[in-house]
């Protein structure tokens, strides 16, 4: 008896473990409770499909970073050389990420150089000249653009995060996916769209002047004069759900953008009954709103968000103090996501959705609901059948079968794996398949059996040539299985790890357990027969 | 209960050649079905563009969904019945991937619910864009292409108990991938040309045992895709995980048959290859159907109760195992028969 006991005890720790992990996600559903309360607190993960939600994976425009990057450079450069009074100089951001800064006057070519190379010289300069003029073209260093790109992935990373906090989900996932790439997952989302637009928003607040005197209509008609834009102001009738549209000639230099922001509010109109997002600037934002304001009374301030006007009311007065509000036709909920997003911060680039899945609540509890009944029926007639073909051994080896699943069930919460429809699936199959290996076994013993051999030896020959055969036939499966988490995504990826916990499971209960169970058939009850 | 009697003797061999026959008429079949349908039909994972499951409280006409979906620029969709009839849910896909913006899932459901007059609940919507489609195409090639170089590696090793052997082929198998990849070789033909290099150093290394399990793979998982192909269904990312569960179901039966056949060459080393392989196939006969037998419930009721999702994944799962169990009794073993002989008529 003593060869077997370690078995015992491994057999004994290994489903007493199985049933602790997985008590908590039983009494968690039983009472319908949020968190797992039971030690070991780890419950078994259901996959999106099973619990509705969103995944979503979104690239971020990393070259737009580098253009506004560079942008604000070449805005940099103008009032430099505004401040050192250098006239007849254009500069412009070309090719996207270049400046050229062209100097139509000789005198002032060696001023510009010394301006250049004092205040810029992390910039790569070459110097050309085009019909008398003189261009010096400057460049970011690569080095510096790939340091661009990856700050703005790590903060456009920061930035979701923030904003998903804000707008409550629970257990969200978010991180990155490759090079520019970020993946989020949602849980239980229950407006995904709004969710959406919250997330992918670049939510960029400017304030800029409105240019009054200038000639809107030969703006309209592509006469944009020099740092001068046309943005329009959107405004939709929330009972209607027209849209109108007003063109505003803007002066193109920002005055102050969200980055000054400490916070920002939803607030409603006492007057109006409407909602507004009241707006909070931190010390310098105030000071510069302040003499900004004080600069411009009686001229229109233009808060542009996402290079759309949100509104341009008049100045009445200096403001200080720091405090701003955003009006315009919100509903509660917009005004809200409105609220979240400025207070998380702007994108530091638009970003793009490339792929999106969302699974209603209603369509996870039906794909559970059917995955669950066909498991039942599917394990039912397995069950049956072994007991009509194998009589008491299959009896046996469908309690191994049953154990399997407890095994499969526990090793999901102790891996912290996620179940998904396919991973239900995966179970099914295992079902069906891991009887395979005590079938292998029977068939050996009974032909055992048919050679004459007593029980105990037909039963020590049978495991003796099935084990090897067993072991080969189950690692085939598990190199598909491994090879398919390596390389699945979401879905996929639990349809393997259940796949390859029931081959391992199946292969544990057939050479291990039900051996055992033989062993002590034949050995306590002298059983002078097998039933197989 | 004993449905295979023990003593059970079915001439598998005698009949080989009507199995070899079959087999080659349903491969083209399948090749040619491929061809017609010009490849595999790729499900918006693959290809890229959006899917999206409506489900609608009462019975609507498919014409009047297409009418409300014509009202938001959603004209070309095709649009399909989904699951059971009685439950009135819709599969709509189009081609491009929508860029769905603010508000888009509120102004298809209203689109949707002022055509057909009926309340209409989107349960699921996806979308993948092209860039993602291509990812995926390529992760779900390189997933087929490193399970069949695993399990090409493991038979070799396993079967013939020389892994010296058979890390000559991983490192030449690699090598001829690494050749290819320089090349910049899609990747299905990589696949391809790395199954080719594989049939080709089995056949000089004379590794008779990994060339009919190989053999029966390849066997297997064309006759899936072609039945795919007839049936005009997807191939989605989980149909893929199908394919690679079917291969190593495929070698499990396989690799059952063999072990039996390499014990009975010791037992009865005077008898005839015929007569020894015939014989293993009848020992090993009770195991293979019944094992069949308790996966087919199991995937059939995944079929017929499962759901619409997981429809396509049973399916192929369905073909998969009555496929494999097929091969693994007419296309490996005979495959090592053939073989035999050649080597005994050349002595």
């Amino acid at each position: 008896m003593k060869t077997f006991s370690w078995k015992l005890l491994l057999v004994f720790a290994v489903i007493v473990a199985a049933f602790i992990y997985i008590l908590p996600t039983l009494e968690m559903r039983i009472n319908h409770k949020k968190e797992p309360t039971l030690w070991p607190r780890k419950e078994i993960n259901l996959g999106l499909d099973l619990q509705g939600g969103m995944h979503l994976v979104l690239e971020v425009d990393t070259e737009k970073a580098v253009e506004s990057n560079v942008e604000r450079i070449a805005q940099e450069i103008k009032e430099r050389l505004k401040k050192k009074r250098i006239r007849n100089v254009a500069v412009d951001r070309i090719e996207g990420t270049k400046i050229s800064t062209r100097v139509q006057n000789e005198e002032a070519v060696s001023k510009v150089k010394d301006l250049l190379d004092d205040e810029f010289r992390d910039l790569k300069l070459t110097k050309s000249t085009d019909i008398g003029t003189t261009v010096f073209t400057l460049e970011i260093p690569d080095r510096e653009t790939k340091d661009i790109q990856k700050l703005a992935i790590d903060q456009a990373l920061e930035t979701i995060r923030n904003r998903i906090d804000q707008f409550g989900v629970a257990e969200p996932d978010i991180r990155r996916q490759g090079d520019k790439r970020i993946l989020i997952q949602l849980p239980g989302v229950k407006d995904p769209q709004r969710a959406k637009d919250l997330i992918g928003r670049t939510a960029l607040l400017e304030f800029k002047l409105v240019d009054d005197t200038g000639n809107l209509q030969a703006a309209l008609k592509g006469d944009v004069p020099p740092g001068r834009e046309v943005l329009y102001e959107v405004d939709e009738d929330p009972e209607t759900g027209r849209t109108s549209k007003i063109p505003l000639l803007l002066k193109r230099r920002t005055l102050l953008t969200g980055a000054y922001l400490t916070d920002a509010r939803v607030q409603i109109d006492s007057q109006y009954n409407i909602p507004y997002v009241s707006l909070e600037f931190d010390k310098k934002g105030a000071r510069i709103f302040e003499r900004v304001t004080a600069e411009n009374v009686n001229n229109r301030l233009a808060i542009v968000l996402d290079q759309k006007v949100a509104s341009a009311p008049v100045i009445q007065e200096k403001i200080s103090g720091g405090q701003a509000r955003i009006t315009g036709n919100f509903t509660m909920e917009e005004a809200r996501d409105l609220a979240i997003v400025l207070r998380a911060g702007a994108l530091p680039a638009p970003v793009i959705v490339l792929e999106e899945r969302t699974v209603g609540p209603s369509l996870g509890a039906d794909s559970i609901r059917k995955g669950l009944i066909s498991m039942c029926i599917g394990g039912i007639l397995v069950i049956l059948f072994m007991i009509f073909y194998y009589k008491a051994s299959g009896l046996i080896a469908d309690f191994a079968l049953m154990l399997n699943i407890i095994l499969i069930a526990g090793g999901l919460a102790a891996f912290q794996a996620t179940l998904t429809l396919p991973g239900i699936a995966g179970i099914i199959l295992t079902i069906g398949m891991a009887v395979d290996a005590n079938v292998i076994i029977f068939e050996r013993i009974r032909e055992e059996l048919a050679l004459g051999r007593t029980p105990k030896a037909a039963l020590d020959a049978g495991y003796d040539r099935a084990t090897l055969t067993i072991l080969d036939a189950n690692v085939t499966t598990l190199i598909a299985a491994v090879v398919l988490f390596q390389f699945g995504t979401g879905p996929v990826k639990g349809f393997a790890v259940t796949l390859s916990l029931g081959v391992i499971a199946s292969m544990f209960t057939a050479l291990i357990l039900s051996r055992m169970i033989f062993d002590y058939i034949l050995l306590n009850r002298k059983a002078k027969m097998l039933s197989i | 209960m004993q449905v295979i009697k023990p003593d059970i003797n079915l001439d598998f061999i005698g009949r080989r050649k009507i199995a070899f026959y079959l087999s080659i008429a349903v491969i083209i079949i399948s090749i040619l079905s491929l061809i017609i349908h010009k490849g595999p039909k790729l499900g918006i994972d693959f290809e890229g563009g959006t899917l999206i499951q409506v489900k609608f409280l009462s019975s609507v006409k498919i014409d009047d969904i297409k009418v409300g979906l014509n009202t938001i620029g959603l004209g070309k969709s095709s649009v399909q019945g989904f699951g059971e009839k009685s439950t009135n849910e819709y599969l709509i896909r189009t081609e491009s991937a929508l860029v769905t913006s603010e508000g888009f899932s509120s102004q298809l459901k209203q689109a949707l619910e002022s055509s057909v007059d009926s309340d209409a609940e989107i349960r699921r919507l996806e979308m993948v864009g092209p860039q993602v489609g291509e990812d995926l195409r390529e992760k779900a090639l390189f997933a087929m292409f490193y399970a069949l170089l695993f399990i090409t590696i493991y038979i070799s090793g396993r079967f013939e108990m020389k892994w010296l052997i058979s890390a000559v082929m991983a490192a030449a198998l690699i090598g001829a991938v690494y050749i290819l990849n320089i090349f910049d070789v899609s990747i299905p033909f990589l696949i391809i040309a790395a199954l080719i290099v594989t049939l080709i150093l089995f056949w000089f290394l004379e590794l008779k045992y990994a060339m009919g399990a190989i053999v029966a793979l390849i066997h297997d998982v064309t006759i899936t895709v072609g039945v795919f192909s007839i049936f005009e269904k997807e191939f989605t990312l989980p149909i893929i995980a199908a394919l690679l569960t079917i291969i190593g179901y495929s070698l499990n039966d396989t690799i059952i048959v063999f072990d039996r056949i390499r014990e009975n060459i010791k037992k009865h080393h005077k008898k005839p290859m015929a007569f020894i392989i015939n014989r293993s196939i009848n020992e090993t006969l009770s195991r293979t159907v019944l094992t069949s037998v308790t996966t087919l419930f199991v995937v059939v009721t995944l079929f017929i109760l499962g759901g619409g999702i997981i429809h396509d994944f049973a399916f192929a799962l369905i073909i998969g195992v009555l496929v494999g169990t097929y091969s693994s009794i007419y296309v490996a073993s005979p495959i090592l028969l053939t073989w035999q002989q050649r080597g005994k008529t050349r002595k």
